[in-house]
């Protein structure tokens, strides 16, 4: 009783002035390619320091979640992830706004992110501390096997042919040694430039390789980037709820998938939709249209990544250990205003938890009328801007955000050739995701295969290490599953296929 | 309110920036009010780690105490060496400082292509360190150091230690520990002192190498065996320093300021004395103790003598790392 009283708190005035404000703000922010979530928290950490404890984590709570879901816009409308979570997105979202079909994908995108935040949340708020047990099981091992499930799954997931997927995961997996390596710390593939120290930002190589290629489109061909719906028909909710009511089971289970992902740290929002979308693509009756404008598709990535949100919290709040890069500026502005996580935030502590639990799920909530309001406008500006326009503003603000991200003017210079060579490995059948997901997934791989042989290694058994735990035996498993289906699913339907054409002979 | 103040901030450091361009040579005798408008405070770090908590502390107090803010900015990549590579670059009249580590700018340049040397960088104070310590889970076998030395002198390199990174820190506080302690143990490097708790919790690894500040943030389920500083840690009444137990060993990770090497001295000067006047504030002092730090005040007139001391033991754990690859 005395925990609702505590959530009802983030109904006063105040927080929920705050969760619209920066439910409102999350969004726009996250729309625009560049400007990511954890650079929204960031900029207003100090914001919140004049503030109670709980009215700051809603703000920040509010803007985060909505950053994730705003990432959308971009993705079905530009082509463009806003943030790497959104990747999946565009599989389906952008095909969709090409035959007309934005609005719709819009406001799917709207619904689902709201299930998926809700699913998150609730999962926060009643079984954190047991989920958090969950991430502790996940040791290196399990993490390098979970980036090989994450590739393996990129390359048979993305259109066109599976050895091209392979090839451009390979593409991402080599930018990702470039820098200084975290295991070993050697210099590698910098040829000398102190500004490849950092190696490849993966939010610069999301911008070049999505963006540049749509821009260079959009400047290469006379006809319009968008077609315009016939008439005007406002944001298509009814059909949007009728769609999102089919696909009821596809929502549930992305959400749970993208909370269970979301709790392991480091892995987050680009796995938990990848996931989630290529079991939407296997379980559905429509498993050919997926990448080709698939309402479901939509479903599963907005669910998936929103439901990251409240996950990506649960290890944060108990364990101190962040789920995600916002979480750690979260876990930070914590720290500062002398706030100690673990037990103590669900007793001493628990009013400001809760309060702000509550404000996340109202901030949810909230993005349901916000978010259908703004993508609204989303939608009809990209839609009817002249091209002449819509091409120099897109590519102002690929500059600007590629350079925001860590005021370095070569990371600029990298999104452009990235861009470039993007474009031209697109035209050869390779297209971006792979190559993406590659770059995030690399260092995850590496860095688990390096810390398990080491483990391996002290204890004698590098095998045992990497082959003799029931988690990664698990993980194996199922990447061996999932890549052996579409070689399984076309070998059977081509025999049913012979079945038939036997039967019709007879 | 706040950010009517951010305004009025905005609106003072223009009209400040329009009266330097009219009035420079006016301007330039009155130099001793520095700072006259918002300075920028550059953490060669993402946001969330332990150098932008100390710089979010310090920033309500520099504010008290000269009436201008300091901006917080990030410039992350290469562990902080495409930040502090670029220093010099920068404007060198005081608005523009930043953040430094040790071991960082000590051991970065001794590897190849880190883009600036350690006497590069103009460090005009040292405020804090996070000391290193020995963290183990609290339901560990090992009670005492004892304890540990003791299992890893049965087999050796069969006991594992996390810790964050590479030539790091961590990796030097394991390195120079096992040469105190005539042991050999299992370094296993993670991304992070947030990645490195999660294999200690999760019971990956049997220790970890961290700091009195993660055992202070995560105090319900790792206990230090040790820390490596001059006398116990208040947060840790009952745990012994590595002195007492006959290891000489202090230090852990260092936070300094630097400015572009062509700001002018007086205006270092008057940097230097601003940061010590925050790290003299009783209120800052409770707040940066009961986070783990410890804090300690290498002045613009001590910081040189300290660095050369700094440099003169990583170099020894230096030269003992590349005799044993």
């Amino acid at each position: 009783m005395e925990t609702l009283g505590f959530m009802l708190a983030a109904l006063s005035p105040f927080n929920l002035l705050l969760a619209v404000a920066g439910v409102a703000a999350g969004i726009i922010i996250g729309s625009l390619p560049g400007l990511s979530a954890t650079m929204a928290v960031a900029v207003l950490v100090p914001v919140t320091f004049g503030m109670p404890t709980e009215s700051a984590l809603i703000l920040l709570g509010a803007i985060y979640t909505g950053a994730i879901y705003g990432g959308s816009y971009a993705a079905i409308l530009v082509n463009t992830p806003g943030t790497p979570s959104a990747i999946a997105t565009t599989f389906d979202g952008y095909p969709m706004a090409r035959r007309g079909d934005g609005d719709l994908a819009v406001t799917l995108s709207t619904l689902s992110s709201v299930i998926g935040g809700l699913v998150g949340g609730l999962a926060l708020f009643c079984l954190a501390p047991l989920l958090a047990l969950v991430a502790l099981k996940f040791g290196p091992v399990e993490y390098f096997w979970l980036a090989i499930f994450g590739l393996t799954l990129i390359s048979s997931l993305s259109e066109g042919s599976t050895l091209k997927g392979f090839i451009g995961a390979g593409i991402g997996l080599l930018l990702s040694t470039v820098g200084v390596a975290v295991v070993g710390g050697d210099t590698r593939y910098t040829f000398g430039s102190q500004f490849l120290l950092g190696g490849v930002e993966t939010i610069s190589a999301l911008i070049g390789l999505y963006c540049i290629p749509v821009l260079i489109e959009l400047v290469a061909t006379p006809s319009e980037h968008l077609k315009p719906p016939e008439a005007s028909r406002g944001v298509r909710f009814r059909e949007g709820v009728t769609l999102m009511f089919k696909g009821k089971w596809n929502a549930l289970r992305s959400a749970i998938i993208g909370t269970i992902v979301a709790i392991l740290p480091g892995a987050g929002g680009s796995i938990a939709s990848l996931v989630s979308y290529s079991e939407a693509r296997r379980a559905s009756p429509r498993s050919e249209q997926f990448g080709k404008g698939e309402p479901d598709g939509i479903i599963a990535t907005e669910t998936a990544n929103n439901a990251t949100v409240g996950g990506g919290f649960i290890p944060t709040f108990v364990l101190g250990i962040p789920g995600t890069p916002p979480d750690a500026v979260i876990l930070g502005a914590l720290l500062v205003q002398g706030f100690r996580t673990g037990p103590e935030m669900f007793t001493t502590n628990a009013s400001v938890t809760y309060t702000f639990m509550g404000g996340l799920l109202v901030a949810t909530v909230l993005m349901l009328p916000i978010g259908l309001l703004i993508g609204r406008y989303a939608f009809k500006s990209i839609v009817s801007v002249p091209k002449a326009i819509l091409v120099p503003t897109i590519a102002f603000m690929t500059v600007i955000g590629t350079y925001a991200i860590r005021n370095n003017p070569f990371d600029v210079v990298v999104m452009v050739v990235l861009g470039v060579a993007g474009w031209l490995l697109a035209r050869w059948g390779i297209k971006p995701s792979p190559i993406v997901l590659g770059l995030i997934l690399g260092p995850i791989a590496e860095q688990g295969f390096v810390q398990g042989y080491l483990m391996g290694n002290a204890t004698g058994s590098v095998a045992g290490v990497f082959f003799g735990r029931p988690l990664s035996l698990g993980i194996i498993a199922l990447t061996v599953l999932f890549a052996l289906y579409p070689l399984w699913s076309a070998r059977r339907k081509r025999t049913h296929g012979e079945v038939v054409a036997h039967e019709q002979s007879t | 309110m706040r950010q009517r103040n951010t305004i009025h901030a905005c609106l003072k450091a223009a009209s400040a920036m329009a009266a330097a361009l009219l009035f420079s040579t006016t301007l330039q005798a009155q130099e001793s009010q520095f700072p006259e408008r918002d300075v920028q405070y550059i953490i060669p770090f993402g946001p969330g780690g332990e150098s932008d908590i100390s710089a979010r502390l310090q920033q309500k107090y520099f504010q008290q105490i000269t009436g201008n803010q300091l901006i917080i900015q990030y410039m992350a990549g290469g562990g902080g060496a495409v930040g502090w590579s670029q220093l010099n670059e920068m404007d060198g009249d005081g608005y523009t400082i930043m953040g430094t580590n040790l071991p960082h700018i000590i051991l970065q340049p001794m590897q190849q292509g880190a883009g600036y040397q350690t006497e590069d960088i103009k460090n005009f104070i040292f405020f804090h360190y996070s000391p290193d310590a020995l963290l183990v889970t609290n339901d560990s076998p090992y009670k005492t150091l004892d304890d540990f030395i003791a299992a890893a002198k049965k087999t050796p390199g069969a006991v594992t230690v996390s810790g964050s990174g590479t030539y790091s820190a961590n990796d030097i506080a394991n390195q120079r520990f096992e040469a105190l302690a005539d042991i050999t143990t299992t370094y296993i490097p993670f991304k992070g002192t947030g990645a490195s708790v999660a294999a200690l919790l999760g019971d990956q690894v049997q220790a970890e190498w961290g700091y009195t500040t993660t055992a202070a943030n995560h105090s319900d389920k790792m206990r230090p065996l040790a820390v490596a500083t001059d006398e116990r840690h208040p947060l840790f009444p009952d745990v012994p320093t590595f002195k007492e137990l006959g290891y000489d060993m202090t230090g852990g990770a260092y936070r300094g300021i630097a400015v572009p090497r062509s700001t002018p001295d007086d205006v270092t000067r008057e940097l230097s004395e601003i940061f010590s006047d925050i790290n003299a504030n009783p209120e800052f002092r409770k707040s940066m103790e009961a986070l783990g730090f410890v804090l300690i005040d290498e002045d613009v007139d001590q910081v040189e003598d300290f660095l050369a001391e700094q440099q003169r033991q990583y170099q020894r754990v230096a030269e003992r790392m590349d005799a044993g690859q």
